[in-house]
């Protein structure tokens, strides 16, 4: 081997083995959650783990019921993305074909910048400003619910399903919108007849990825949605999300206690909940991807 | 060009990062650093007697952080703290911990603390006994009207399971009963004073120092031990005699036996002047 090869193997190395990090970091962790929560797992019935219940500090008897925290999870994520698909898609068509490059010149950042706000902040601002808002809009008792957690996620969501569906809607080939024009159909029938279902699939997959970045968010519910585990639909309630039940419960909990895997066992679904999301968003955009 | 200052940048950071390790290392040894983590309650307490204590002992060191009681006993039992802060007692599995790693843990009360009930200022009700607080917070009372006040539900506000004051609350006004399970549990005592401040059904609980700071914006209960005894507003005067029903004390446990430097801090909180600065952070005087 000479010495340039020599030279190039090991760039080459170090080039892998840097990419290669974030594979065996994903699965590390993986590895850890699992392994501390399966001895819970193992210890209680499956329906203790689903049953309603999740009290975990208690003097007469503790409870870890997954089914109040899925729930509530899913109902303030569900609620956000359906506020964030009308702003979200409207918006991104209106980026990538109707605005005039100035319109663009201001829009793209301020996008950027929503999606940069840190969520402690959002968190406050919906605290003290969205809260009593949607308490004197819809006169509740309180505005500490899951309605006001969904807004602030909806807030968090829309900057990544403008910016993905952008970039599908602006991937679709300008021969369709030319020959759709030279048709004669006038521009919004183009926009909604060829442009938009030919990106449809990249708008989908725009979507899920931001059902992944809500489901994850953990400090802004925290703040605003009251953090009481009961099993509820409605969306005046308050609702206790899995991210946010980690994340205050544990700094103090006991380790190696029943309570402390547990709280491995809720961060192990959360991961599998995002991971399966990641994938088969993913999956949806490689198939319609244009070569 | 480019690569070379990228070169230097690399070789200038980890210099600056090994100086960083070694004079921290070097701290470490020093006799005179010393750490106190734990009880969120406590931390404005124990960051002005550190102030206060640094002041008075120049080249002294005193490093505070919060986390939470439990979090301070775990590092003390650890060995990443000097000093754990409190705000309730060492549960019995923290005790056989500690000697299973050899320690012995020692207990000084430090402060007390009284935890005001606070409710909406526009909210008429005069008083609430001690039981009817664990009906409130039990859940078996939703409406104020069965307290005595208007046909308005109650919004019940408690802090999260990891605070000590859950703990104590639970323990003490609760009866050692689940909370309801309807009620919200808030992320800090700040925002249970936000939201009492601003809802009007709402009921809630703080240290007495953060009820005397948010006066004006919420209401501070008197509380009745039983359903005939007079009704007693939290103050430093209730509270030492006893009369006020929600008190408790804050502690600071230590490593036993105890080095001179941490002797040295925990005789000058109890000194006058270290009570003194008790009594600015509106806590009450353990003497």
């Amino acid at each position: 081997m000479t010495k340039h090869e020599l030279k190039e193997n090991i760039v080459k190395t170090i080039l892998s083995g840097a990419s290669l990090t974030s594979i065996i970091i994903v699965l590390l962790i993986f590895f850890f959650l699992i392994k501390e929560s399966a001895p819970f797992l193992l210890k209680t019935s499956f329906v203790d783990i689903f049953s309603s219940r999740w009290v975990p500090v208690s003097f007469i008897e503790e409870h870890f019921g997954m089914l109040p925290l899925l729930t509530g999870s899913l109902l303030v994520t569900s609620m956000a993305i359906i506020i964030a698909i009308p702003f979200g898609v409207i918006g991104a068509v209106y980026i990538a074909e109707l605005a005039r490059p100035i319109e663009k010149e201001i829009l793209k950042p301020f996008i950027e910048l929503l999606a940069g706000i840190p969520s402690v902040v959002i968190g406050f601002f919906g605290l003290v400003v969205l809260a009593p808002i949607v308490k004197n809009v819809f006169h509740l008792g309180t505005g500490l619910n899951a309605l006001t957690g969904a807004v602030l996620l909806a807030l968090m969501a829309i900057p990544t399903i403008i910016s993905i569906s952008d970039d599908a809607i602006r991937s679709v080939p300008a021969s369709y919108k030319q020959a759709s024009m030279a048709l004669g159909a006038t521009k919004m029938q183009t926009i909604w007849k060829v442009t938009f279902p030919d990106a449809l699939p990249g708008i989908v997959a725009a979507i899920m990825l931001g059902i992944g970045r809500v489901i994850g968010e953990t400090m802004a519910v925290m703040m605003v949605t009251g953090n009481a585990a009961i099993m509820t639909l409605y969306p005046f309630e308050s609702v206790r999300t899995m991210t946010a039940t980690i994340a205050a419960e544990m700094g103090e909990v006991a380790f190696g206690s029943d309570h402390y895997k547990a709280l491995f066992l809720v961060g192990t679904i959360l991961l599998l909940l995002t991971f399966i999301l990641n994938v088969v968003a993913q999956k949806v955009l490689k198939k319609y991807r244009r070569v | 060009m480019k690569k070379k200052s990228l070169l230097a940048g690399i070789v200038a950071f980890a210099l600056v990062a090994s100086t960083i390790a070694l004079n921290s290392s070097k701290t470490l040894a020093n006799q005179k650093y010393l750490t106190v983590k734990g009880s969120d309650t406590m931390v404005h307490l124990v960051s002005a007697w550190a102030e206060s204590y640094m002041k008075s002992k120049p080249g002294s060191n005193v490093s505070v952080t919060g986390g939470g009681s439990g979090t301070g006993i775990a590092a003390l039992i650890n060995g990443t703290t000097d000093v754990a802060a409190a705000s309730r007692d060492m549960k019995a599995k923290e005790k056989t911990i500690a000697q299973q790693k050899g320690i012995t843990p020692k207990e000084i009360a430090v402060a007390k603390d009284g935890i005001a009930i606070v409710v909406n200022p526009k909210n008429p009700v005069k008083s609430l006994s001690m039981d009817q607080l664990k009906k409130i917070y039990t859940g078996k009372y939703t409406n104020w009207k069965q307290v005595g006040g208007v046909n308005k539900n109650i919004l019940v506000l408690s802090r999260e399971s990891s605070s000590g004051t859950y703990v104590f609350f639970q323990e003490h006004v609760l009866d050692k009963q689940d909370y309801s399970p309807r009620a919200r549990l808030m992320s800090s005592t700040s925002s249970i004073m936000q939201s009492v401040s601003s809802d009007s059904g709402a009921i809630g609980y703080a240290g007495l120092g953060y009820a005397v700071g948010a006066k004006g914006s919420v209401k501070t209960v008197p509380v009745k031990k039983t359903n005939t005894s007079v009704a007693i507003l939290p103050s430093e005067k209730t509270i030492k005699s006893g009369s006020y029903p929600i008190a408790r004390d804050l502690y600071f446990y230590v490593k036993s036996p105890e080095s001179q430097t941490v002797k040295n801090f925990i005789n000058f909180t109890l000194s006058s002047k270290g009570q003194q600065i008790v009594r600015q952070a509106e806590y009450i005087p353990i003497k």
